[in-house]
């Protein structure tokens, strides 16, 4: 079983987002964390209304110890990292690494220490190496690795810079990852806590 | 690794996973701080964990060392090294006029409320370099209330106090924090509030004419006055919940009736035990009068 989905994106990353939650089908009630790169004054609000016209479920910017529900999608705030502790998400300021915050490798590594083999990882589209570190914590913990193919990406660095670091247990074009969370949530797959 | 939301994921016993590292860290990490208190009386056995076990590993690597153990075996006989993690731990990255509208919403909401009272008294808790009082002075002279203020800025660490005080801030920041003040509402041109040298910005030190910079430990100590304003922003996210409910019952007491909590974009009363004491001055900038 699983506990909870991390998703990491960069540049180009709001349209692929977008996309994996609307392909999601409706019963699929895993909560879905997600690190979007973003300006550090944009509006916390705006990527929230914008996802929130792509799917039916809740779509929330996290605040500090916000608990963690099912079938909820949550959003880093701007210029926080979003961080998992088991059952609620924790906000720092803390420096930003590799030039990001929220860092999509914090919310990986934190949520892998939560809940183990229980995280599903996705990394979509990016200009930067972001994530990388995080997914393959993921994977190692038992964790399911997923990559957007680079073909498909609006920028590639990102899942490229995923698959050097990690043996993913799937490259998918972005339209084909909510079918494929879905079939996980469905029938966890046993095989991929195997490799290591 | 802890228990998930209801679900067991795997009969005891029959695991395929390699076997977790992170039970032992657990252990490891709380012999650490259970050490640090009573070696040293630092209390950071109540902060949330995931970003205080990030801070502690980045110490064990900066040490040259491979294990929170280890950490714990140096600092316990080596009070240098004590010293570089409490700096490690107590620091909070922050930025002058960070989230430009608290500001606007501090000189619209909470400035003529000060100006009705012959002398007020702000403090700044977990103040660490003091971006956020010489912005918080600087808003207050340019709202002509600033002589008849007392700022109080405290924080856990002594060395940080020390940069505070000294108000000299990276010349390479200017930029982002000039952009800040203007659109935080600043009046003025923000270089005239510093002069550049070759080692940074240092800042008039007429801002701190009525300050107070002192040590002032959230987790253990009380409250030292009565407060006309309380800003505590982005200190608490680090606190677990019950250390959090615990200042604040502290910042409550500390405030006097009609007195101003100043807390994080992200941050809320809600769910504290206080919420009911508190009305909304402006909800999304998080600012709350005490009304009981």
């Amino acid at each position: 079983m699983y506990d909870l989905v991390c998703i990491g994106a960069s540049w180009g990353g709001l349209r692929a987002v977008g996309q994996v939650l609307a392909a999601l089908p409706e019963d699929f009630d895993l909560p879905i964390a997600i690190a979007q790169h973003r300006h550090p004054d944009s509006q916390a609000e705006i990527l929230v209304e914008l996802l929130q016209t792509k799917t039916n479920r809740p779509v929330l910017d996290v605040e500090d110890k916000m608990s963690i529900a099912p079938r909820h999608v949550y959003i880093a705030p701007p210029n926080y990292h979003l961080l998992v502790e088991p059952g609620s998400f924790a906000l720092s300021v803390d420096e930003h690494i590799q030039f990001a915050r929220p860092s999509i490798d914090v919310l990986f590594e934190t949520a892998t220490h939560a809940y183990g083999a229980g995280v599903i990882g996705i990394i979509l589209t990016g200009a930067n190496a972001d994530g990388a570190l995080g997914l393959a914590r993921i994977k190692n913990a038992g964790g399911v690795a997923l990559i957007q193919d680079p073909l498909g990406a609006a920028r590639r660095t990102m899942p490229d810079a995923a698959i050097a670091a990690t043996v993913a247990d799937a490259i998918l074009p972005v339209e084909a990852i909510g079918n494929f969370i879905y079939g996980l949530w469905v029938q966890p797959a046993t095989v991929t806590a195997e490799a290591r | 690794m802890s228990s998930s939301v209801g679900t067991s994921r795997e009969p005891a016993g029959v695991s395929k996973h390699p076997p977790a590292r992170d039970d032992l860290e657990d252990i490891e990490l709380s012999l650490l701080l259970e050490g640090m208190f009573r070696q040293y009386g630092f209390d950071f056995r109540e902060y949330a964990p995931a970003s205080l076990r990030r801070r502690v590993w980045r110490r064990v690597f900066a040490e040259g060392l491979e294990t929170i153990s280890a950490l714990q075996d140096k600092l316990l006989h080596d009070p240098a090294c004590m010293e570089r993690l409490l700096l490690d731990l107590s620091i909070n990255v922050t930025a002058m006029f960070r989230d430009p509208g608290f500001y606007i919403a501090f000189r619209e909401k909470v400035v003529p409320a000060l100006r009705t009272y012959p002398f007020t008294r702000i403090w700044v808790a977990g103040c660490s370099t003091g971006e956020e009082v010489y912005s918080l002075a600087i808003l207050l002279q340019e709202e002509q209330v600033y002589d008849r203020t007392r700022i109080y800025a405290t924080d856990i660490n002594e060395s940080v106090l020390e940069r505070a005080r000294s108000g000299v801030f990276p010349l390479d920041k200017m930029r982002e924090y000039t952009q800040n003040y203007i659109k935080a509402g600043g009046a003025r041109a923000f270089s005239e509030y510093y002069l550049a040298k070759y080692d940074g910005a240092q800042f008039q030190r007429s801002l701190i004419e009525n300050v107070v910079f002192a040590q002032h430990n959230l987790v253990s100590d009380r409250s030292f006055n009565e407060f006309n304003v309380i800003i505590c922003r982005n200190v608490m996210i680090y606190f677990d919940r019950a250390l959090q409910d615990r200042v604040h019952r502290l910042f409550f007491d500390s405030l006097v009736t009609f007195g101003v909590l100043g807390l994080g974009h992200k941050e809320s009363i809600r769910f504290s035990p206080h919420e009911t004491g508190y009305e909304e001055l402006d909800a999304s900038e998080k600012l709350y009068r005490k009304i009981d």
